[in-house]
């Protein structure tokens, strides 16, 4: 048993900066390491490696998913992977002059909804090798994949068809 | 009547003056600030609330994970019911909703709303990170991973299908920050034009600066009653006419190509070939416009609302929120804005406060603010509250609140009647 009435905290150097005194107001960092699974969604990721880009029909009422879902919306049936068609057309587009801290780095750059021939719902994506004036609405685009895989939607990209 | 089981009265408010940054209170005191605020309008104590629904959006903005008990304890509420709402950018909205229900269900007679959030103690750039996360993040976070883009890419595509121009958007963003010079409590009260719009910074095409609110600091409470309590706390309690919700789907690539859900006065024909709601509009806020208005025994929306404070996180957003929301029929947003009907004077005023654009944006605290608002509206005491009564709705009898979360993925309406 130990009493000591002198024991001290060991002293260290804070990681804390003070930014401001009145109110006092100090600086701290924080950073995190998550084990995401795409779990039901895997195989999307991994059929990118394969050149195809997979989206989601329903087993049972047929409505064809651009971005893969495992159950359908409209009747909640299980869905099967069906491969999606490698050119489709700009549903709508902006351009990000602006974004997230993450992806400063990347601005600008081009977001389109793509919207791909017997398919019911639409697919988000960067579009590249096209400046912000010569797109539009009804524009042909063709999908691209990467081929150093991030293991991440952008992944997929797109390009204009051409002429 | 759907959805009222008895009768629920908004007794008081209270709201902090929203800022870009507040560090002198912390999310406690602000919430203290409003409260305090609102029982000292009409005499009331902290005895006398029986519970709590507390809301704020993200744990993210200040790492305090259950930050709803910190302020049920500092204001003294324990050991009453209490719980924390989250619903996105209409955090506030429904956690009304949810003290709607604590009332009307007779569990409490007076019920307090408290919304607050803290933004400021990160950059805004990590701000929208934070907001991105409320969007899927296997497929739109790490591809768009901004909150404008995905707004942006909506206005786009109402500008196809309608024909809406960027000074209709435009002209929104300068009626809210003009509005906000009325209102003491707003963040960015600015006399702009058109054009001055147009010449700020480009965010997301179509989007600029001035298109879009700001991130704020600050609180809002509600203070709800049941009929029996209403008219002893307060002379002019405005009654919870209605309360309204709808969803859709989180990744605007899923938003199906349908019929529009149609309100009591308006026909199928009317929209003959029109892709519902697609990504020119959102059906959430129509679904939750239709319950709000059956509870509420509206039929014909443009003539029996007044005043509306709508959510404005984008000028666009509040442009396609007419249409959701009938006061016009869809794809006459844009001319509704320019022919002048939602101006102060207007047929029927929209965000007369300054709304979010005006006001700002503390998420949890946002839909309460504008409750809060349109609470002072119908008991005609703007002038009290806002120091003039250049933005009191002249006539104003019967209004809506109404919040988008998400790309409208929750959103709230409710129906308010002044009883006066």
């Amino acid at each position: 048993m130990t009493i000591n009435p002198k024991a001290r905290i060991e002293e260290t150097e804070g990681s804390r900066v003070v930014t401001n005194v009145d109110p006092l107001i100090v600086k701290e960092h924080y950073e995190i390491d998550y084990l995401h699974s795409y779990a039901q969604d895997s195989e999307f990721f991994r059929q990118i490696g394969k050149g195809k880009l997979m989206g989601s029909k329903c087993r049972k009422c047929g409505y064809v998913y651009a971005t893969p879902r495992g159950h359908c919306m409209m009747c909640g049936s299980e869905t099967e992977w069906h491969e999606l068609p490698k050119e489709g057309k700009i549903h709508t587009y902006t351009t990000c002059y602006s974004g997230s801290e993450s992806f400063l780095n990347e601005v600008p750059f081009h977001l389109v909804m793509v919207e791909f021939k017997g398919v019911d719902s639409l697919f988000m994506g960067r579009l590249i090798g096209a400046d912000e004036d010569d797109i539009s609405i009804g524009m042909d685009v063709k999908v691209r994949f990467r081929r150093n895989l991030h293991f991440s939607a952008t992944d997929v990209y797109f390009v204009p068809s051409g002429p | 009547m759907k959805g009222r089981s008895s009768d629920v009265y908004m007794v008081s408010g209270g709201v902090t003056d929203f800022r870009k940054a507040d560090p002198s209170r912390d999310f406690r005191l602000r919430v203290k600030d409003a409260f305090d605020y609102a029982i000292n309008d009409v005499n009331l104590s902290v005895s006398d609330i029986d519970g709590s629904v507390s809301c704020y959006f993200s744990d993210h903005f200040m790492r305090q994970v259950m930050a709803g008990a910190m302020v049920q304890d500092y204001l003294g509420l324990n050991p009453k019911p209490s719980k924390r709402l989250e619903g996105g950018g209409a955090t506030g909205g429904l956690a009304l909703q949810s003290g709607f229900q604590e009332v009307a269900s007779g569990r409490m007679d007076v019920c307090a709303v408290m919304g607050f959030e803290t933004m400021s103690q990160v950059n805004t750039w990590k701000g929208n990170e934070f907001i991105a996360l409320a969007s899927d993040t296997d497929f739109d976070y790490p591809v768009g991973g901004f909150y404008t883009g995905y707004y942006a890419m909506m206005a786009r595509r109402h500008m196809h299908e309608f024909g809406t121009t960027v000074e209709q958007f435009a002209m929104v963003s300068v009626k809210n920050h003009g509005n906000a010079i009325y209102n003491k409590f707003a963040q960015s009260p600015m006399k702009i034009t058109v054009e001055d719009v147009r010449n700020s910074p480009m965010v997301s095409t179509p989007l600029t600066r001035l298109d879009i609110c700001n991130m704020s600091d600050g609180a809002a409470v509600a203070i709800l009653a049941s009929e029996e309590k209403a008219f002893e706390i307060c002379d002019h309690p405005v009654r919870i006419a209605g309360i309204g919700g709808g969803t859709d789907t989180m990744r605007l690539s899923d938003r199906p190509f349908g019929e529009v859900p149609l309100l009591p006065n308006e026909k199928k024909s009317d929209y003959a070939g029109l892709k519902y709601p697609g990504l020119h509009s959102f059906r959430a806020g129509r679904m939750a416009a239709i319950e709000a208005y059956s509870a509420a025994g509206i039929t014909d929306p443009p003539a029996e609302i007044d005043v509306v404070e709508a959510y404005d996180s984008y000028s666009s957003a509040e442009l396609q929120a007419y249409e959701d929301l009938g006061l016009c029929r869809y794809g006459e947003g844009g001319s509704f804005i320019e022919e002048g009907k939602a101006l102060l004077g207007g047929k029927i005023p929209v965000n007369p406060s300054g709304g979010l654009i005006g006001a700002g944006h503390a998420i949890g605290a946002t839909g309460v603010m504008q409750s809060v608002f349109l609470f002072w509206q119908l008991q005609h005491s703007i002038r009290k509250h806002f120091g003039s009564d250049k933005s009191q709705v002249k006539n104003a009898k019967r209004g809506i609140v109404h919040t988008h979360a998400g790309t409208g993925t929750y959103e709230a309406v409710t129906v308010m009647e002044g009883v006066r």
